[in-house]
């Protein structure tokens, strides 16, 4: 889909080449799901011409925590700690609400030992993309199962998951998320165009991506596999993005699109496939993803979106620059006023 | 006995006593006699014993004392032991349901029962707050027994409720109620008196140091504070926010410069604060002990990745839950080092409400100065209780933001590298996330990095990496307040930290009284400045008086100090959970002076 203005084609709205978006050489495993998730968020930010000095890249601990390191490498970077990506994340934001809050995490990282900050992330619905690289498995320590690996899946050396799995996006839904997605490392088709709308939506957009392992989690038995996922994925939706003020340059049939307005004019496009399935419907949302869940599916797509929320900084009336700008006067209680509260006091 | 001695309310929890106790507080201020007033509280809502003491004392102590002299005795459950702790010759009111007798029947103190619940149910209507009026009562009977003028009270009663103007005249005529039965019914039997002391408290006012600590925040450029409850820190943040309510709203576009938000736990409150300190704005949390053992973690990756941020430890009794409302300085060890591997954190030890203040507003500029975690260790004796303080002085310094390239300086240089030792004192240049220039981006992480920011293993990178932090530490020596010294030249020395300053200093003139001088150190900060050790070596003898169990700062000198001079440290130690007082200072020193005067005079002979 072509959204870019084509004054110069190899440069984007912010006037940089592809190059600039690019990052370190990756130290991950070839083949591993999470390399092809950066090429797509290379591509989505690229096209969504995000300028790098305002970018700030988020993450925890694990393999996916490593990737911010491969894109971007002129925007700051943060790989924190363990689980606590969307504390720091928060804080950041206050700070400077100008920051394009970028955030990624894996299975482990946010489903078991950052459980509790994902879901208080959610329930102030920070303005930031959340993406979890998710493969159902621990790869830095070799292998163990996650807390989104699905009950039944078979270990590498033949353990069997005995554990319900936590499910990211109904739980995210659940809690009032206002942008939920599912989608597959191996789909740049589905996945630029939802990173582009989690770009422009404002509030948490959380999207899960199923990312294999191919070290510890791609045999048989595994319901993380890329042959798990090619047998089982079942798409929502045909999903295009248009940037603001882009010109929407395909002809869809009348009654075969829903065509969402984000917050920042942008549009998401889905292109109805089988079922008519309406992504503003949070119980519609909830009920495809525990039938899928019973039927062994993928479903991929934008699940849950909600354009009318307000974001942590409207609701605490936060300034729109960064606070580092504001100078002794801005901040500190007047001289008189001084005198009237310290007289308060005798 | 004028002006001299503490005044004990012992009642229930939640029966509204406080109301009670400030206004006598305030009213004998008014008077111009210097208190010190301590609320000893249980962690419970209501129904648990709780204790007010107000301290009067013509030289203005602010330490308790452990002798208690008039005791209002409102709780019956209590009772047999509140008795117990008044001291010869002291005064005991009373509800007049209390049997006096057996251990409750004392013939060194003087009992006054007053009928209190008879008193509130003929006096004032049904549907009137009975049982709290029962407390104002005690203030008029206080104040008929010590002479306490009552139009001075009655002038701290009306500005205790000016937001409350209609309980003012109900609250009063409790007040002449207990003034006017003790004039008809209890005749003065004992020796406490209270006179005025025109200008003893002039230009001082009450404030507590969690209310200075917030003020200090305000001040300090503080704009983003992220906290979860916990006794005795909450109300350092709820004072904070209160004042960001007030001062820091854009009239016009009714914005917020502050961020305020009540973290899901502590590891998240110190995440937000340390992930604003690496976007450039000045944050704080503030916590007690179990917070402060979930903030390990980050505490250790902010050092390693140098982000500034500032923690606030109002220090409770631990370990563990501990006893949440009694006070310690039961974290010093920990907060020095806190985190696995080697840590060292600059750590300051307010001692008053002035310094609480003061050090808020230098906690900031320190760890936007040297890019690290700050950590204010007060207690909940500085921060939860009222003390006579100065008004807090307005800040004549600027913020000092540290090293900061700004994208004007970034064009100026070929190159940068983050954690580059350009200056040779350890610390680095940072750039703000947002900085417009090409070059301003730099990946930060808790793993090992070069001097450049990129990941390495390397050990000679590793090394290089943590003496370069150790030297950054080194240079915090000399810009961290540094220590308050009281030298003559004697050969012994109190060396003490925090609040115990206020026992130290009513412990050296009960000493001098004794015959035993000695000099003082107080320490204001880690690291140690380098005139601490010169001190120590000064004198034969140095008292580390302290209010924990395991001598924690004791222990830190010893870590630092050489050889020679560890035989001079001793270490005093008071962990009741309640605020030290000069006894706990002047039984062991008295004791181990006159022991080294007898080993010195043995030595001679």
């Amino acid at each position: 889909m072509d959204t870019i203005p084509k004054s110069n084609p190899n440069v984007n709205t912010s006037g940089l080449t592809r190059e600039v978006y690019k990052g370190s050489p990756s130290t991950l495993c070839a083949g591993c799901g999470h390399n092809s998730i950066t090429n797509h968020l290379i591509k989505a930010l690229y096209e969504y011409g995000i300028e790098p000095h305002l970018l700030a890249k988020m993450s925890g601990i694990g393999c996916s925590s490593k990737t911010p390191a491969y894109f971007v490498e002129r925007a700051h970077g943060y790989n924190g700690l363990h689980g606590r990506m969307p504390s720091a994340a928060t804080g950041a934001k206050l700070a400077n609400r100008e920051l394009f809050m970028l955030g990624i995490s894996g299975d482990g990282d946010t489903a078991s030992i950052g459980l509790g900050q994902y879901c208080h992330l959610i329930r102030r619905n920070l303005d930031c993309t959340y993406i979890v690289e998710d493969n159902g498995c621990y790869g830095l320590t070799k292998g163990q199962f996650s807390a989104t690996a699905d009950i039944g899946s078979v270990l590498k050396r033949g353990q069997i998951n005995e554990f319900e799995m936590i499910d990211l996006c109904g739980l995210a839904i659940e809690l009032g998320a206002t942008f939920v997605a599912r989608s597959f490392s191996g789909d740049g088709k589905q996945l630029v165009p939802l990173l582009q709308a989690a770009f422009s939506h404002r509030g948490t957009a959380i999207l899960d991506v199923i990312s294999p392992c191919v070290t510890f989690n791609d045999h048989e038995g595994s319901t993380k596999s890329y042959a798990y996922v090619k047998d089982h994925e079942v798409l929502l939706h045909g999903t295009d993005y248009f940037a603001p003020r882009a010109e929407i340059v395909v002809d869809y049939e009348p009654g075969t699109v829903r065509d969402i307005t984000l917050e920042d004019g942008a549009h998401i496009v889905l292109r109805k496939l089988h079922d008519d399935y309406d992504p503003t419907d949070r119980l519609e949302a909830l009920r495809t993803l525990h039938e899928a869940r019973t039927s062994g599916e993928l479903v991929t797509g934008l699940l849950y979106v909600d354009t009318n929320a307000s974001d942590l900084c409207e609701r605490e009336r936060m300034p729109r620059t960064s606070l580092s700008g504001f100078a002794e006067d801005d901040l500190r209680i007047s001289r008189d006023d001084w005198a009237a509260l310290m007289g308060s006091f005798a | 006995m004028v002006n001299d001695l503490t005044i004990r309310a012992a009642t229930v929890n939640g029966s509204g006593s406080q109301s009670s106790n400030l206004v006598l507080t305030h009213a004998l201020v008014r008077l111009g006699i210097p208190v010190a007033p301590k609320n000893i509280f249980p962690s419970n809502i209501e129904g648990l014993p709780t204790w007010f003491d107000v301290r009067l004392s013509p030289r203005g102590y602010q330490c308790r004392s452990r002798d208690v002299d008039v005791l209002v005795a409102l709780n019956l459950v209590t009772w047999e032991s509140d008795v117990a702790s008044v001291k010869s010759g002291g005064v005991i009111v009373h509800d007049a349901s209390y049997s006096v007798h057996g251990k409750t029947a004392r013939d060194d103190v003087t009992y006054y029962p007053v009928p209190f619940t008879e008193l509130s149910k003929e006096h004032f209507p049904q549907g009137s707050p009975r049982k709290y009026l029962i407390n104002m009562i005690y203030v008029g009977v206080l104040a008929q027994i010590l002479a306490i003028d009552l139009a001075v009270v009655e002038a701290a009663l009306r500005d205790q409720f000016k937001r409350k103007p209609a309980a003012v005249e109900l609250n009063l005529s409790a007040v002449r109620l207990g003034f006017e039965y003790a004039r008809d019914h209890l005749p003065k039997a004992d020796s406490y008196r209270v006179e005025p002391m025109p200008g003893g408290t002039d230009n001082l006012v009450l404030m507590d140091g969690n209310r200075g600590a917030a003020l200090g925040c305000v001040m300090g450029g503080c704009t983003v504070v992220a906290w979860y409850p916990i006794t005795p820190s909450t109300s350092l943040c709820e004072a904070f926010i209160e004042y960001c309510d007030r001062f820091r709203v854009d009239p016009a576009t009714k914005e917020r410069r502050a961020a305020t938000i009540q973290a899901e736990d502590e590891l998240a409150a110190i995440g937000m604060v340390i992930g604003a300190g690496w976007a450039g704005a000045r944050a704080m949390t503030s916590t007690s002990g179990p917070g402060i053992s979930l903030m390990a973690e980050t505490a250790g990756f902010a050092y390693y990745a140098e982000i500034p941020g500032v923690i606030f430890d109002v220090q409770r009794a631990g370990p563990s839950t501990g006893l949440p409302t009694r006070t310690m300085q039961g974290d010093v060890s920990f907060a020095a080092q806190i985190s696995h591997g080697d840590t060292k954190h600059i750590v300051l030890f307010p001692g008053t409400v002035t310094e609480a203040y003061e050090f808020a507003m230098d906690a900031f500029d320190l760890a936007d100065r040297f890019q690290t975690p700050v950590f204010v260790l007060s207690d909940l004796d500085l921060g939860m209780n009222l003390w006579l303080t100065p008004p807090l002085a307005y800040p004549e310094r600027g913020f000092d933001r540290g090293k900061v390239l700004s994208a004007e300086d970034l064009e100026k240089l070929p190159s940068w590298g983050r954690y580059r030792d350009v200056d040779g004192d350890g610390i680095p240049y940072r750039t703000i996330p947002g900085t417009p220039h090409p070059n301003a981006g730099y990946f930060t992480r808790g793993s090992g990095h070069d001097e450049d920011s990129h990941y390495s293993e390397r050990p000679e990178v590793y090394q290089r990496n943590l003496d370069r932090l150790l030297r950054k530490y080194d240079t915090a020596r000399s810009v961290v307040p540094q220590p308050l010294i009281e030298e003559a030249g004697h050969e012994a020395a109190i060396l003490a930290y925090g609040t115990t300053h206020h026992a130290v200093v009513e412990a050296r003139d009960i000493l001098r009284q004794e015959g035993v001088e000695v000099d003082y150190l107080r320490v204001r900060a880690l690291p140690f400045s380098a005139g601490i050790e010169a001190f120590i070596a000064r004198h034969r003898r140095v008292y580390v008086v302290e209010q924990n169990r395991d001598g924690q700062l004791f222990g830190l000198l010893r870590a630092e100090l050489p050889a020679h001079l560890l035989e001079r440290l001793r270490s005093v130690r008071h962990y009741t959970g309640e605020p030290i007082d000069a006894a706990a200072v002047t039984e062991p020193l008295l004791h181990a002076e006159r022991a080294a005067g007898q080993a010195a005079a043995a030595a001679l002979s």
